[in-house]
């Protein structure tokens, strides 16, 4: 049996402040924890806020960003993308092995490959109406499974020969890597069209109330191709990214990293329910675990693998936070 | 069928439109032509076909066979961006925009208005939104999030979205449906100004008030066919309602084509008393009892508040205020739980999104609500379960394979008898039935009848809701008629006729 909404009380001409502080804490909620994380891991040890550490939590966090970008898009459209994880690696092997004709093939051939998975699973998202967290499951073991066979299940590792393209990933101005001032570049970029566009508009629209967004004319489907192919590029790209920073296809890391990455872009306040989110809230979460796995580090005597543990509980209380002001909003 | 003239030259044509789904003829090759600077009604029941038709003319469906001109030439709109563009815009009976989305950007979402290098003007874009609501009374800050608007100032939006666009054509489905009066207003002015402006409107509802208030001609759907076409003044509110539910009044004259058997007078104390229902856009203050043993039919058009007053009596629908009491014992609104141990049940409109579990068994689906009742601390007790089920199999004649049939394997006289049993196993003292033989054949529809007359005969009080006047006259003992949520009349005895109950729907007796 369902029931109707309650029609709403006379609405007040302006937002209440409740309201706003309610959407203020999901937009910029992970700044703020960010901010207090900077300041209590300066208070409490010496070697946290030098140059050196900060760029290197800057630089550690670009490849999870550059990926939570494309993963923002596809949440804020309604979907989810689980084969991030595996193109990245796949990236990361492909550009590696790339890389022995050179900077511009390194870089391309992850590109096309992660670019064309991505393009697929939009294609069949958009065009069958599966569910996508099924179809990038399957995308997901397809791309494991071309990089083992690629690797000869991961018992060869391709080393990155090209120096100008190693030098993509481990050179840096001053302390912090090239590879945060591409996430940077992306960044903007992306800001640009989610922000500026009506392609923007659309996957935004699609999100909140996707038969709505149909009946009001917007192109729902090559909309969520676009996402879903862009969410793949950018995967590539921080494959080939990570590749060159470690002058290898690695074949172990990044397995999981698709989990990783979704809890950056709940915790930046990008909601799993589609229709809302920022790209600043993305990198601000994105940043936020490379902290607190840099700060956990720091405490020693923990594994880095507590920094999971830490993030898994940030991640419940971000949720059950979102669920609690959605609901005060409900209320006002 | 009249071939009235079009008046201004048809704008927008379906001819020989053909629409099937699979089982349904939804369109049976209907021709349709609305006319140049005319508002046009399109009004028939449920399932006569409104909707389809509109999805056709706005690219939503494509044909299975006949054809849409728009100014004269074949069209065949692949998507309702396309049908946007030619200029046919549409405002959905339920607000159909984005709710997270701002105001203004749903709005102008599609053709937000551009600065330099192509990219969007906020400000701009903010800046008109505000000036071109403020003309509809809408103001509120349009970088709210829609979804934190009434639903009236929300429709508002969608109509505003639906006029600036250069619409030629606007098709406005039940657009009053969660309006206040004021708002209803500029609705109308905006309707005017459309027409003055040679645009063409074609306008669903079943207001009454409204379709003659605004409308030019009308055209009467009925089971996926047109039964009527031309100018509305000339055609009496009795004669186009008799038009909508198939009922022609030449022809009405009790015959006992229903199962149902003779009435069943009560003098006993109302077991169900519903007392100034009301929910804001809903019911009105709606007041109906029944006694045991007494079958009462609500009676209405689409829309005017049947279902949701068996809601509201169910618990399934939160009232602004109003009362329930089952043997003057009030019951707490708002609560189905509450309203089940009170003895009310509703056997719901939709069966399928409602009531039964397919991929459950017969016997899970009719002991699933009693399963408390069967069970002590908890343990659910096998051997009680199957004698219910048995009992009631046999009682309810329900023809499945065994009690462990997939409730989806059964027909649909089957899966409504199962439902039923659900409910009677529950030991009610109210029994609430929303259409209770839609969609299932003619022999199981005798069979259901057959024993809600029975239930009623064992003491059973029964509040039924049927589009099909013969059942509800025929089925019920009195009848409460109903009219945009309010009750407008109340039949009982020899006034239970065709006649008088489309009477009182068209408010024939009160202006």
């Amino acid at each position: 049996m369902t029931t109707q909404t309650t029609p709403a009380p006379p609405v007040p001409a302006t937002q209440t402040s409740r309201e706003r502080a309610g959407r203020l804490f999901q937009q910029h909620g992970a700044l703020l924890v960010l901010a207090v994380l900077l300041v209590a891991g300066t208070v409490a040890f010496d070697s946290f806020t030098t140059p050196a550490n900060l760029g290197n939590i800057a630089t550690a966090s670009s490849f999870l960003a550059i990926i939570a970008i494309g993963m923002t898009f596809v949440i804020i459209s309604g979907g989810i993308d689980l084969s991030v994880g595996s193109l990245f690696v796949l990236g990361g092997v492909l550009a590696a092995y790339g890389s022995r004709y050179g900077a511009a093939v390194a870089l391309a051939l992850p590109l096309v490959v992660c670019g064309a998975f991505g393009l697929v699973q939009g294609l069949i998202i958009a065009r069958t109406r599966m569910a996508p967290f099924i179809v990038t499951l399957a995308g997901l073991l397809a791309a494991r499974g071309l990089m083992l066979s690629l690797t000869d299940e991961g018992a060869t590792t391709y080393l990155v020969e090209d120096d100008l393209f190693a030098r993509i990933g481990q050179g840096g101005v001053f302390d912090v890597g090239y590879p945060f001032f591409v996430m940077l570049l992306v960044l903007a970029v992306a800001a640009v069209f989610l922000q500026r566009t009506g392609f923007g508009q659309n996957v935004y629209a699609i999100g909140g109330n996707e038969d709505a967004a149909a009946l009001m004319g917007v192109p729902v489907a090559r909309t969520k191709v676009v996402v879903y192919l862009v969410s793949g590029l950018l995967a590539g790209l921080a494959g080939a990214l990570n590749a060159a920073r470690l002058s290898s296809g690695v074949t172990i890391l990044g397995i999981g990293l698709e989990l990783d990455v979704i809890a950056a872009v709940v915790i930046g306040g990008t909601l799993l329910t589609g229709g809302a989110g920022t790209l600043g809230g993305t990198i601000a979460g994105a940043l936020l675990l490379g902290v607190i796995q840099n700060l956990i580090n720091q405490v020693g005597g923990l594994t880095s693998s507590f920094q999971q543990v830490v993030s898994g509980a940030f991640l419940a209380v971000v949720v059950v936070t979102h669920r609690v002001l959605g609901r005060v909003r409900e209320d006002t | 069928m009249s071939g009235s003239p079009v008046p201004g030259g048809p704008v927008l044509e379906a001819d020989g439109a053909l629409k099937v789904f699979p089982g349904v003829t939804a369109l049976d090759r209907i021709s349709f032509a609305l006319g140049q600077g005319e508002v046009h009604a399109l009004v028939g029941e449920n399932g006569a076909g409104k909707s389809t038709l509109i999805k056709v003319l706005t690219g939503v469906y494509r044909l299975d066979a006949g054809e849409i001109r728009y100014r004269g030439e074949r069209v065949e709109f692949a998507s309702p961006l396309e049908a946007q563009r030619a200029g046919i815009s549409t405002i959905y009976q339920e607000v159909n925009l984005v709710p997270q989305m701002s105001v203004a950007r749903n709005l102008f979402l599609g053709r937000e208005p551009r600065s330099r290098f192509g990219l969007i003007d906020f400000a701009g874009m903010r800046e008109r939104a505000s000036e071109i609501l403020r003309g509809y009374g809408v103001r509120s800050d349009v970088r709210r999030p829609l979804g934190s608007l009434g639903l009236g100032a929300q429709q508002m939006v969608a109509l505003a979205r639906a006029v600036q666009a250069d619409a030629r054509v606007v098709i406005m489905d039940e657009p009053t449906s969660s309006l206040e009066p004021r708002e209803v207003d500029k609705l109308f002015r905006t309707i005017a100004e459309l027409k003055e402006q040679g645009r063409s409107v074609v306008y669903v509802s079943h207001r009454m008030e409204e379709l003659y208030r605004l409308c030019d001609r009308v055209t009467v759907l009925r089971d996926g066919r047109v039964v009527h076409t031309g100018p509305l003044a000339e055609l009496e509110r009795l004669r186009l309602i008799s038009l909508m539910l198939g009922r022609n009044l030449a022809e009405v004259a009790a015959e006992g084509l229903t199962k149902f058997g003779g009435r069943h007078h009560s003098h006993a104390a109302p077991v169900l008393r519903a007392t100034g229902l009301s929910r804001r856009h809903v019911l009105d203050g709606v007041s109906l009892a029944v006694r045991p043993g007494e079958i009462v039919g609500l009676g209405g058009l689409l829309g005017s508040g049947r279902s949701e007053t068996a809601k509201a009596i169910a618990g399934a629908l939160p009232l602004d205020s109003g009362e329930v009491a089952v043997a003057e014992k009030p019951v707490p609104g708002g609560s189905v739980a509450a309203a089940i141990r009170a003895g009310i049940n509703l056997l719901p409109e939709d069966r399928k999104a409602e009531g039964i579990i397919p991929t459950l068994s017969v016997r899970e689906n009719i002991v699933l609500a009693a399963l408390p009742r069967l069970s002590r601390a908890g343990i659910v007790s096998e051997g009680d379960v199957d004698r219910v089920v048995e009992t009631f199999m046999r009682r309810l004649r329900i023809k499945a394979a065994g009690p462990g049939q997939r409730v989806a394997e059964l027909s649909g006289g089957n899966q409504q008898k199962v439902l039923l049993a659900r409910w009677m196993a529950m030991n009610p003292k109210v029994l609430l039935l929303d259409e209770p033989t839609r969609g299932i054949d003619v022999g199981a529809k005798a069979e259901v009848q057959t024993l809600i007359d029975e239930l009623a005969k064992e003491g059973l009080a029964v509040l039924l809701i049927s589009s099909d006047l013969e059942e509800l006259v025929e089925g019920s003992d009195r009848v409460v008629v109903l009219r945009d949520g309010a009750v407008v009349g109340e039949l009982s005895g020899a006034e239970v006729t065709e006649e008088k109950i489309m009477a009182a729907i068209a408010g024939e007796n009160d202006d």
